[in-house]
């Protein structure tokens, strides 16, 4: 069902973990109605410097938010917050229909934390 | 790498020797049970000897057998069947909400065919809600259908005093014994049963054969029209070589020494778990009246469909009734009938054996398992909720 690529990422994925000091998190999902993401950022010049998650999911949360870290690594925030689910699923060389809803909580935590940094900024 | 096959609940692996005669079935004696030559003759030996056989190992007559393609076959079958042979004495069923889909859905097919259908309650456990069905049976009920093992939790309904209660009132009870068949003892003699359901594939048979046990004088309808085969109830051309491999299955599974076997390791891995791993629950009851063969636990934290993700990794094959697992992205609704929160539900993780399932390879569940469960843990946010746990215990 699960491609190799998403299975390999499941079983050995580089981003997860918490982080110390991040300046941003972003959270999306609650206890009730299954999977929950966690995302933490440091953000240099505008820039994703370094990026963690950390989840309550399945396979499919957790190989896709992987492949979304190291896609959006390096990128602007801009960048990032544009990025489209698309390019996850098509990193993980496929994915279950059915398990897309899975793969965005990934991307709707980064915005989330991306909101939050810019909300963050522009109150200072 | 160490291969663990942990879901006997979904279907086992074929004993050599039911492929044995599988193989001799269908390279020589491949006749038609209805042909008059000696060919045919021979399949219809081979056939009655396997009603013959499924027959007594629940104390039943050989023409109260009649053989299918299966458990989902069987039970379509009883509830479609009965309920349109009766519908001059009613239109209402009564079943319970942890019932196998089959028997779900043919209930809503039926409802739309203008039948009533109560879907009884359990408990925490799993067990019928009895005082519920006491007072659900009307004058206007036809059949009440209650599981006997229940598949995913292990559960094991008493189909005497359930049973009791359906003949005070002069109401067939049907059971689906497709999990318990010879892992718990059925003796129609003594159960008062009117209906069951059979299947080979959850007990080193064939996939694709069943039987069901109508007792004699039931009324029923058959559905599948054709030659007049298994008595007129269900036409087609026998599947002899499935039906001699179930029979031989059957035999091969009678045991009260297998029982008390997968008893015992059950036992060790239910113990093993609940000691070495936290924040764990386990679903179902405990002892006698529940499954030989089942486990079945509810993890905090974690996602089990990412708990057997990473199993199936060290090569142990568990299953789960997350959301995440569904097609419909819904958690099981057996969980959902438990009483069970979201979190429980989507942590669930379910391991069944079989006979063939050894010391060593539950050893290697008690020392993988633990790592799986840690490591998925770690990169759970709910770190705040394990620290409040880990002071509380
Ligand atoms: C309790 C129960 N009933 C019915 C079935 C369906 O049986 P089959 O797979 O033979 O159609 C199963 C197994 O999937 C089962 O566990
Ligand atoms: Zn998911």
């Amino acid at each position: 069902m699960y491609s190799t690529e998403t299975l390999k990422r499941f079983k050995n994925p580089e981003f997860v973990g918490d982080m110390e000091n991040p300046d941003a998190v972003g959270e999306i999902g609650n206890f009730k109605c299954g999977d929950v993401m966690k995302v933490y950022l440091k953000i240099k010049d505008d820039r994703i410097e370094d990026i963690k998650f950390e989840t309550y999911g399945c396979v499919a949360a957790i190989a896709s938010t992987d492949m979304m870290c190291e896609l959006v690594k390096g990128k602007t925030l801009d960048e990032a917050y544009e990025m489209s689910n698309q390019e996850i699923v098509n990193g993980l060389k496929d994915l279950p229909p059915v398990k897309v809803h899975c793969s965005i909580l990934g991307t709707r935590s980064l915005r989330d934390a991306i909101d939050k940094y810019r909300e963050g900024i522009s109150e200072k | 790498m160490m291969y663990v096959y942990l879901d006997n609940g979904a279907t086992t692996q074929v004993d050599p020797r039911v492929t044995g005669k599988i193989i001799k079935y269908m390279n020589d004696r491949y006749g038609n049970a209805s042909s008059l030559h000696f060919k045919g003759r021979e399949a219809k030996k081979a056939l009655d000897k396997a009603r013959h056989t499924i027959a007594s190992s629940i104390n039943a007559r050989a023409d109260e057998i009649y053989f299918t393609s299966g458990g989902t076959e069987g039970n379509n079958l009883i509830l479609k069947g009965v309920a349109f042979a009766n519908r001059e004495k009613g239109n209402h069923i009564i079943t319970t909400k942890v019932e196998h889909k089959c028997v779900l859905e043919s209930c809503k097919w039926l409802e739309k065919q203008g039948f009533k259908i109560t879907y009884l309650d359990v408990d925490e456990e799993g067990f019928v809600d009895i005082e519920q069905l006491k007072n659900a049976i009307s004058d206007r009920t036809i059949l009440v259908s209650v599981i006997h093992g229940n598949n995913e939790i292990g559960t094991i309904n008493d189909l005497k005093e359930i049973g009791r209660i359906c003949g005070e009132k002069g109401v067939y009870f049907h059971s689906d014994a497709c999990q318990s068949y010879t892992k718990v003892a059925i003796d129609v003699q003594e159960m008062p049963v009117d209906l069951l359901t059979l299947n080979a594939h959850k007990i080193h048979g064939p996939k694709g054969v069943g039987a069901i046990y109508v007792r004699d004088g039931v009324k029923i309808e058959g559905w599948q029209h054709g030659g007049f085969h298994e008595m007129g109830i269900r036409a087609g051309t026998e599947n002899i070589h499935g039906i001699v491999g179930f029979a031989e299955a059957v035999k091969l599974s009678l045991s009260s020494k297998h029982i008390s076997y997968m008893t015992r390791l059950r036992d060790k891995l239910i113990d093993g778990v609940m000691t070495r791993i936290p924040y764990v629950r386990l679903n179902g009851p405990r002892g006698e009246k529940r499954l030989c063969n089942n486990a079945h636990f509810s993890f905090k934290f974690i996602e089990g469909e990412a708990i057997n993700g990473l199993l199936d990794d060290y090569g142990i094959c568990g299953s789960t009734g997350s959301a995440c697992s569904e097609k419909t992205l819904e958690p099981s609704y057996v969980l959902k009938s438990l009483g069970l929160n979201h979190e429980m539900m989507n942590g669930s993780l379910r391991m069944t054996l079989s006979r063939f399932t050894t010391e060593e390879e539950i050893d290697y569940v008690l020392e993988v398992l633990p790592l799986v469960i840690r490591r998925l843990r770690e990169i759970s946010p709910f770190k705040e909720e394990q620290h409040v746990f880990n002071r509380d215990a």
